[in-house]
């Protein structure tokens, strides 16, 4: 018996709908996000909890002992970044571009096979890996040895000039099958009147793909970017289960992920700071958020114009 | 009906009896990181105390070592820790003094067996209080091959030089990596290279608590020597020693692939079960014929109550017990590499835990040096000696270089070094 000028009623699906979402992500991601940075505010001392303001903040970027952790973790997390905008996203992109022709057979596993490690877990992944380039055991020397070239290789995750680029790699190999598979769902849903009219103006082969196909996939690639960006600058599991909390050789491969966890449950005879270790993932939490905000505002917004 | 009656008032009367029995019994949960260990404490040390102890039950209940001190932590501070709780040394559990956890047990009878070095490792810093009775320590020393050695012809080393002749034949003879160890986990490089050899050095106690006391600095000879001995041990650690992990070390010497290994008597179980050659021991090697030797010896593993126990008699019945010959008798036997703290004369079976043992009598015992006190701020020394420990085997730094490092570490927080 509604009649048209009566007020809009409540939407009540769409609370329902909603509801059980906002609580979850509430419960496990937005409060203990404010909990860690409200934490990171707060020392102990005699076993007294005390607001210290940013004190704590003072010393992880103040103090050289904790500075240069800090700053050593930063710069790993930026190589570990490059090495897998440099090889693994251009991978991803030539692997999908090289899966969507039409004419490739065993599409379908080739697809499986490159995409499997990704749900892999990262222990299985870290374990699998230091066994392959043991130079005890694994089958890395034996391999080089066969075809003339055991001069090249070297105990890798034990040299601190190789361990992070060789454990990037060992990361680019797990997760290549993402970009992969995200460019390739984008190749796919470009229009075939598309590639027809350039086939028209004499536009095939490699010169379709660099002239149509990559400025249409461009959006992307800038969401492939954001994500690897995050999910580089929260990495830890491989680190730890490769080369555990202390990320040796002489801190070669540590990360702020290792270094947080560190500070935050202890290691060894060091006792655990949940205040410092706070204090580390709050600024974690900065860096990827000025990094998605850079993205956001500068590089998404201005690529939209170029669509369409 | 009646029937129905009867039989409710029986169920009844059995329940109730049921619990009036078990109301007797006093059970106590122990908490643990030795999982590892459950067998034995099921099988032998626990019914051995329930025989003895009638009216008392007890619980091993352990979690995996690397999570042990979070769980314990939140389960004491949400009240629901067991009776009993094995304890780390120092810091560790010291905290858990200090936050009134663990209570009080200087006073037990079973604290008498016991030397003021054993109980070092869970006393406060002024000695007066102990809180965790001491159950078992572990020895450093070299394990060898014995096969090895009679087929290249070498003799166990006494002094360092010998030692380093030793390492050279077998280097010289090719079918065997001269010793095994890697510094891809850090912590074996410190624990069974540094803290093994050092006590020669600085002799013992001696040293180490001169050390505490400011007396002595990290730059000074005796500290920098056995950076000195770790320094030119890299050359005979065999291919890729980089990148080798702990287990891999335990698995190149139990295959026969490695004539000495630098160890720690918890390896002895291990490696008997594994290792189809015959093995022997060798204390550090002495600078000199002659010298006095120094052994690392360190208290490793305890048990306190928990001072919210609902059961404190029981409880002190047990660490008693603890503290008895027939507990240091029984553990040690057990575990062979796992040796009594107690003053007890403790009879082993295990040949190579004897001669592991034996070096008590002839050396003098010391305790890792990084561990009382000095780990207590930040830089952490104790991570840092991984990281000296590991780069000077590497060769990435010199001898002095790392002293002097870890020395300024410690005199940013530590104020007798300030």
């Amino acid at each position: 018996m509604s009649s048209p000028q009566r007020p809009p009623r409540i939407k009540w699906h769409v609370i329902v709908f909603l509801t059980p979402a906002v609580l979850v992500y509430t419960a496990v991601m937005i409060f203990p996000l404010f909990a860690t940075m409200r934490l990171s505010l707060f020392t102990e001392v005699e076993q007294q909890r005390m607001f210290v303001g940013l004190e704590n903040f003072k010393t992880l970027f103040g103090n050289t002992v904790w500075s240069t952790q800090f700053w050593n973790a930063l710069g790993n997390n930026f190589q570990f970044f490059i090495v897998h905008m440099l090889v693994q996203n251009p991978i991803g992109i030539a692997l999908a571009a090289i899966l969507s022709s039409p004419k490739l057979r065993f599409a379908g596993f080739y697809r499986s096979a490159i995409f499997i490690p990704t749900i892999l877990s990262f222990v299985i992944v870290g374990f699998a890996w230091k066994l392959i380039l043991s130079p005890i055991w694994g089958i890395a020397p034996s391999m080089l040895d066969a075809v003339g070239l055991k001069s090249l290789y070297a105990p890798w995750l034990g040299r601190e000039a190789y361990a992070l680029t060789t454990l990037s790699l060992v990361s680019v190999w797990q997760f290549v099958g993402i970009p992969m598979m995200l460019i390739y769902a984008a190749l796919l849903s470009i229009p075939e009147e598309i590639l027809e009219a350039g086939e028209c103006d004499g536009i095939t082969g490699m010169s379709a793909f660099w002239k149509i196909k990559l400025p249409l996939i461009l959006p992307s690639i800038g969401i492939i970017s954001i994500l690897t960006f995050v999910a580089n600058f929260n990495a830890f599991d491989l680190i730890y289960a490769a080369q555990g909390a202390l990320a040796g050789p002489n801190f070669s491969t540590d990360i702020l992920g290792t270094f947080m966890y560190r500070t935050f449950f202890g290691f060894q005879l060091q006792l655990g700071d949940p205040h410092m270790g706070s204090a580390i993932a709050s600024a974690m939490f900065a860096i990827i958020l000025i990094g998605v905000c850079i993205y956001l505002f500068g590089i998404q917004s201005r690529m939209r114009r170029y669509q369409f | 009906m009646t029937k129905l009656k009867l039989g409710g008032l029986f169920l009844a009367s059995t329940v109730l009896g049921g619990t009036a029995a078990f109301a007797q019994d006093v059970t106590l949960t122990i908490e643990s990181w030795r999982n590892d260990d459950l067998a034995i404490w099921q099988d032998k040390i626990i019914p051995a105390f329930e025989a003895e102890n009638p009216g008392i039950k007890v619980k091993f209940t352990p979690s995996a070592p690397a999570e042990y001190n979070a769980v314990l932590n939140s389960k004491l501070d949400a009240g629901s820790a067991g009776d009993l709780i094995t304890c780390r040394p120092f810091d560790a559990s010291l905290a858990l003094y200090d936050a009134g956890h663990l209570a009080d047990v200087s006073g037990l009878d079973g604290m008498a067996n016991f030397s003021p070095v054993a109980k070092s490792g869970w006393s406060t810093d002024d000695a007066s209080v102990q809180f965790c009775v001491p159950m078992a320590s572990v020895i450093h020393g070299f394990i060898y091959n014995k096969d090895a050695f009679a087929e290249v012809g070498v003799d166990v080393p006494s002094t360092e030089a010998e030692f380093f002749t030793v390492l050279e034949k077998i280097k010289a003879d090719g079918n065997y990596a001269p010793m095994t160890m890697g510094t891809n986990d850090q912590w074996e490089a410190a624990t069974m290279g540094y803290n093994n050899i050092g006590p020669n050095y600085w002799k013992g106690e001696e040293g180490r608590l001169a050390l505490i006391a400011g007396d002595q600095k990290l730059t000074d000879e005796a500290w920098v020597a056995p950076y000195r001995q770790l320094a030119k041990w890299g050359e005979y650690l065999g291919v890729g020693y980089e990148a080798q992990t702990y287990p891999d070390s335990q698995n190149i010497f139990t295959l026969g692939r490695a004539a000495i290994y630098p160890a720690g008597s918890w390896e002895i179980s291990g490696f008997n079960g594994l290792a189809d050659f015959e093995m022997g021991a060798f204390n550090p090697p002495v600078a000199s014929a002659g010298d006095e030797c120094y052994i690392s010896d360190h208290t490793d593993i305890a048990i306190g109550m928990n001072a919210k126990t609902e059961n404190p008699e029981a409880a002190k019945t047990f660490l008693n017990w603890v503290g008895s010959a027939e507990f240091a008798s029984l553990y040690a036997n057990s575990l062979p590499g796992f040796f009594s703290l107690s003053n007890h004369d403790v009879a082993m079976e295990d040949p190579l835990a004897q001669e592991f043992v034996s070096w008590r009598s002839k050396c003098k015992s010391s305790i890792r040096s990084t561990y009382q006190i000095l780990s207590r701020g930040t830089p952490n020394l104790e991570n840092d000696t991984w990281n000296a420990s590991v780069a000077v085997i590497r060769g990435n730094e010199t001898p002095e270089a790392a002293g002097k490092r870890l020395q300024e570490g410690l005199a940013s927080w530590y104020a007798p070094h300030q």
